[in-house]
């Protein structure tokens, strides 16, 4: 056990207000680190984005109300990941206060914050774990002083359970009771020790989501659940081609002339519509009739964009003397649509605006929108909703643009949303990839593993682009732009591999593209353990005695090893069906996933009605160790939720190009994990850290779980898989039309009453 | 414009508006009853899943005119009142096993699930494997193994 004698001291401040509001001050500096061959040992994505949020930790402040209840506005956005409960857990276990009392908000945009408040990178708990703590033990010390003048007694004979401070007299005060009291009348800088690890009784226990009831009760109010003046709902009529342009359009009149219908007006990304319900957006947009121009990447197709990433990928060297393992491997696009569609509220006056929206970046929506309509800054106001899942969606804010676009043209507030045809067609996608990857071997050992990963060129500009360059100066990777930096921060090379080189080449523009959850990482880490499997057969060993032996630490290896000796690894299994396993470390986290899979032709081809079957994964058992759990329940949802990820990227979910536009429309067409798709059994292992420090988690799980389904058909079938998702040669859908863009609205709901 | 008039958790509306609306936009932008989410409109996500008269019911498939004075809408909201009780042991299952994450499908969920176990205890058989594969809910956070398991949890105590 570590004592608390040395315990690091941590500055903070009260600030002058009518309640107690603390802030922690300016951070200790990030130590120092020793050189290593490893670029991300030096400085990682989290690194960065730690150190670059850290001069305006001081600006994010705890509150206690009257009211015995404490505020913090969080300048992240909860899409679902689970930020909101455990922020609120840090608060309550430095001030002793009960965590339903803990009220954890959602910042609207703040300039000021400059880059510390991008949601993004798994680094929310990473890079706010230590400011909250000290600014909530400055609010608990401050409670203790007021107490102690109200009470008479000495703060050190004071105790601070549940909210209520009590004496050794027996007298004792409630904090709301002292929320002014506490207050302070000028700015005092304060410092305070964190509570140490052995004595947490909120952090590392598991908890349920705060949000929990609200949730299954209807009450959570997203986006388009909020009630804003006369915002009514307003829909797109977009292009048959990817981000095509109005040409004319033949019947406006008529148009604006259909039941419901209050305003229809030509914006940059197609006509918008107005009225006073979505059902009669959808009529409208469907009955206008539009020319339209090209789309920005007219005529392409997977076939093209293929040859051009042949074409674009860097040269991986000639093969060395000694026996080598190669593979190529394709990922098709992928989207990563959220269930809750793109859509913003947007008021739009003639000398200011208001926007609502589901934002993980939105200081530069707040720019963005501000740019667009010729605002200044300040009179724009930005208020982040609680996002419907997010997988990289809501790092942009094409909805929030658009809305606020469509309402200065109409003049009126409008509640936008994507259709969910428009999601998936127009949308942001994972760029298609492939990843070339030469490993070579001498005896037992590995000589060089070399990667050469080639994409679709990635949209980074929602601020992350900013941090990279303010942060520029002191990263170890040279000028090699946005994505190539973020491409060498987020991978690392785990295995003992001798000489190791990755690199990412970019190319095409014209595509809506994004960062989807784990980024780059599920294709590089699928494409590397599947070469993984192919290096243990060839020097005769098993998958995963060769990953044991292989991987650098102790850590890294008891996550694999408890992996297989929960999941049985090794057991016999029937043909066709087989395990896999592999490995992945990211956000200063390790983890391992086993896989059993079940490839027999009755499996497959199961009835499945417009959907598809396809292998099923029948077990998964997923070994996580992220340093310090805050939340282990939470922690279990997010691996959980990566699980069904990376099942769907192996197997099933993937968008076919044709013609400059996406074939898919309907979740019934982009085939996202599905009931039919979960393993029946699923287990998932929060290894016991001594960890002080929290890792990152929600996008963690992916890669693993990609590459051990990859792995497990592999060994099922015989064949390493190339191409994923591996039924996307299958189209196993009719498309809809592109014209209208989105589909009829069903009538026979009653006949399907069940 | 058309009256339609029809019962919406345990309450008579009235709304006066083109009949081949569907009953979603009716319940979310005209009557403010925004439980039911939409996740696609053409009955494939089942994000808007409510009860009509007790059956699971996909409100973006359904054009207002359809309804009957008395047809009995359930959305997410009127769900505990069925059973008279602060939550239906469907959502309180939800609680027990931390279900929701970013929670914009789970009203549809839980009203699908209800449905079903109604439905297979109609049959007098419990809840298989298969009945749970057959869900066509789409939760895009991939929670559908705490799914699972607050279904069978929740059917034992309804």
């Amino acid at each position: 056990m570590s004592g608390t004698l040395g315990r690091r001291r941590f500055l903070g401040y009260v600030l002058a207000a009518p309640t107690l509001v603390a802030v922690a001050g300016p951070g200790p500096t990030a130590a120092a680190q020793l050189p290593s061959p490893e670029i991300t040992e030096i400085l990682d994505l989290n690194d960065l984005m730690t150190v670059a949020a850290l001069p305006t930790a001081n600006l994010i402040a705890v509150e206690v109300n009257p009211d015995g209840t404490v505020s913090f506005a969080l300048p992240r956005a909860e899409v679902g990941q689970g930020i909101t409960t455990s922020t609120a857990m840090l608060i309550a276990e430095e001030m002793d206060v009960p965590l339903e009392r803990v009220r954890v908000t959602l910042a609207g945009a703040r300039p000021e914050l400059v880059f510390n408040q991008l949601t993004g990178g798994s680094n929310t708990t990473i890079a706010t774990y230590t400011p909250v703590r000290v600014a909530a033990a400055i609010a608990r010390r401050r409670l203790l002083d007021a107490a102690a003048s109200r009470l008479g007694s000495p703060p050190r004979e004071l105790t601070l359970t549940a909210g209520v401070v009590s004496d050794r007299r027996g007298g004792s005060v409630a904090i709301g009771a002292l929320a002014t009291a506490a207050a302070a009348t000028r700015t005092e800088p304060v410092s305070v020790r964190l509570r140490p690890r052995e004595q947490f009784t909120v952090i590392g226990t598991p908890r349920n989501r705060i949000d929990a009831l609200a949730a299954v009760t209807g009450r959570k109010k997203f986006a388009m659940d909020l009630d804003v003046g006369d915002a009514k709902p307003t829909m797109v009529c977009r292009p048959p081609t990817i981000n095509g342009a109005v040409g004319s359009v033949t019947n406006l009149a008529q148009v604006r002339a259909l039941p419901g219908v209050t305003d229809v007006a030509v914006i940059s990304t197609g006509v918008a519509v107005r009225a006073e319900t979505f059902g009669q957006c959808i009529d409208a947009v469907r009955a206008l009739r539009v020319s339209w121009k090209p789309g920005t990447v007219e005529g392409t197709s997977d076939d093209t964009v293929l040859r051009r990433l042949r074409a674009a990928e860097l040269p991986i060297g000639l093969p060395p003397p000694t026996p080598t393992v190669e593979g190529r491997f394709t990922f098709y696009f992928r989207s990563n649509s959220a269930l809750e569609p793109n859509c913003a509220i947007a008021d739009v006056r003639a000398d200011r605006a208001e926007v609502w929206s589901a934002l993980k970046s939105p200081i530069v929506a707040q720019q963005s929108i501000a740019a667009k309509l010729r605002l200044p800054l300040s009179r724009v106001t930005v208020h982040v909703t609680e996002g419907g899942g997010s997988f990289g969606r809501k790092l942009f804010f094409d909805a929030a643009l658009e809305a606020a676009e469509a309402s200065k043209a109409m003049g009126k507030p409008v509640k936008l949303m994507w259709h969910r045809a428009d999601d998936s067609r127009q949308g942001r996608t994972h760029p298609m990839c492939t990843s070339r990857v030469r490993a070579s071997y001498l005896g037992d050992t590995v000589l060089g593993y070399h990667q050469r990963h080639t994409s679709v060129t990635t949209d980074l500009g929602h601020g992350l682009g900013e941090i990279i360059t303010a942060t520029a100066a002191r990263l170890p990777v040279g000028d090699i732009g946005f994505a190539g930096t973020f491409f060498q921060l987020s991978q690392t090379m785990s295995y003992d591999f001798g000489v190791s080189t990755r690199l990412l080449s970019e190319t095409g523009r014209g595509f809506n593209t994004g960062s989807m959850r784990n980024v780059y990482s599920p294709d590089v880490t699928c494409a590397r353990e599947l070469i993984v499997d192919q290096l243990a057969a060839r020097m005769g060993k098993d998958p995963y005695e060769f990953r044991r032996d292989f991987l650098r630490d102790d850590r890294s290896r008891a996550v694999l090893e408890r992996a297989a000796e929960a999941g049985g690894w090794g057991r016999t299994m029937p043909e066709g069906t087989a395990q896999g396993i592999a490995f992945h470390a990211e956000y200063k986290a390790v983890s391992a996933a086993l896989v059993e899979i079940d490839c027999r032709p009755e499996t497959v081809g199961r009835p499945v009605r417009d959907g598809v079957a396809g292998p099923r994964v029948t077990r998964v058992v997923f070994a996580v160790d992220v340093g310090l759990a805050v939340n282990p329940r939470g922690l279990e949802a997010q691996m959980l939720g990566c699980i069904s990820d990376g099942i769907a990227l192996a197997l099933t979910s993937s968008l076919h190009l044709r013609d400059g536009h996406f074939l898919e429309a309907s979740w019934d067409n982009y085939f996202y994990t599905r009931q039919w798709n979960i393993p029946p059994e699923v287990r998932i292992i929060v290894v016991p850290s001594t960890s002080e420090e929290p890792g990152g988690a929600g996008e963690l799980g992916v890669a693993a779980s990609m590459a051990a389904v990859a792995c497990a058909y592999g060994r099922a079938t015989g064949t390493m898989p190339t191409s994923f998702p591996i039924n996307h040669q299958t189209l196993s859908f009719e498309p809809k039309p592109t014209v209208p863009p989105v589909p009829e609205s069903p009538v026979d709901g009653l006949d399907h009453a069940r | 414009m058309p009256e339609h008039t029809f019962r919406v958790n345990g309450e008579q509306v009235t709304v006066d508006v083109e009949g081949d609306v569907r009953l979603l936009w009716v319940l979310r932008d005209l009557l403010g009853i925004t439980g039911p989410k939409y996740g696609c409109g053409i009955n494939v996500c089942k994000a808007c899943t409510s009860h009509l008269n007790g059956a699971a019911v996909n409100p973006c498939a359904i054009p207002v005119e359809n309804l009957r004075p008395t047809d009995e809408v359930t959305t997410i909201e009127g769900l505990a009142d069925t059973v008279d009780a602060e939550l239906h042991p469907m959502q309180q299952a939800w609680l027990d096993h931390d279900v929701a994450q970013c929670g914009y499908c789970q009203p549809g969920q839980i009203m699908a699930a209800v449905a079903l176990v109604r439905r297979v205890a109609a049959e007098g058989r419990p809840v298989t494997d298969a009945d749970l594969d057959g869900l066509r809910n789409i939760c895009r956070c991939g929670t559908y193994s705490r799914i699972r398991d607050a279904i069978r949890t929740g059917a034992g105590n309804m």
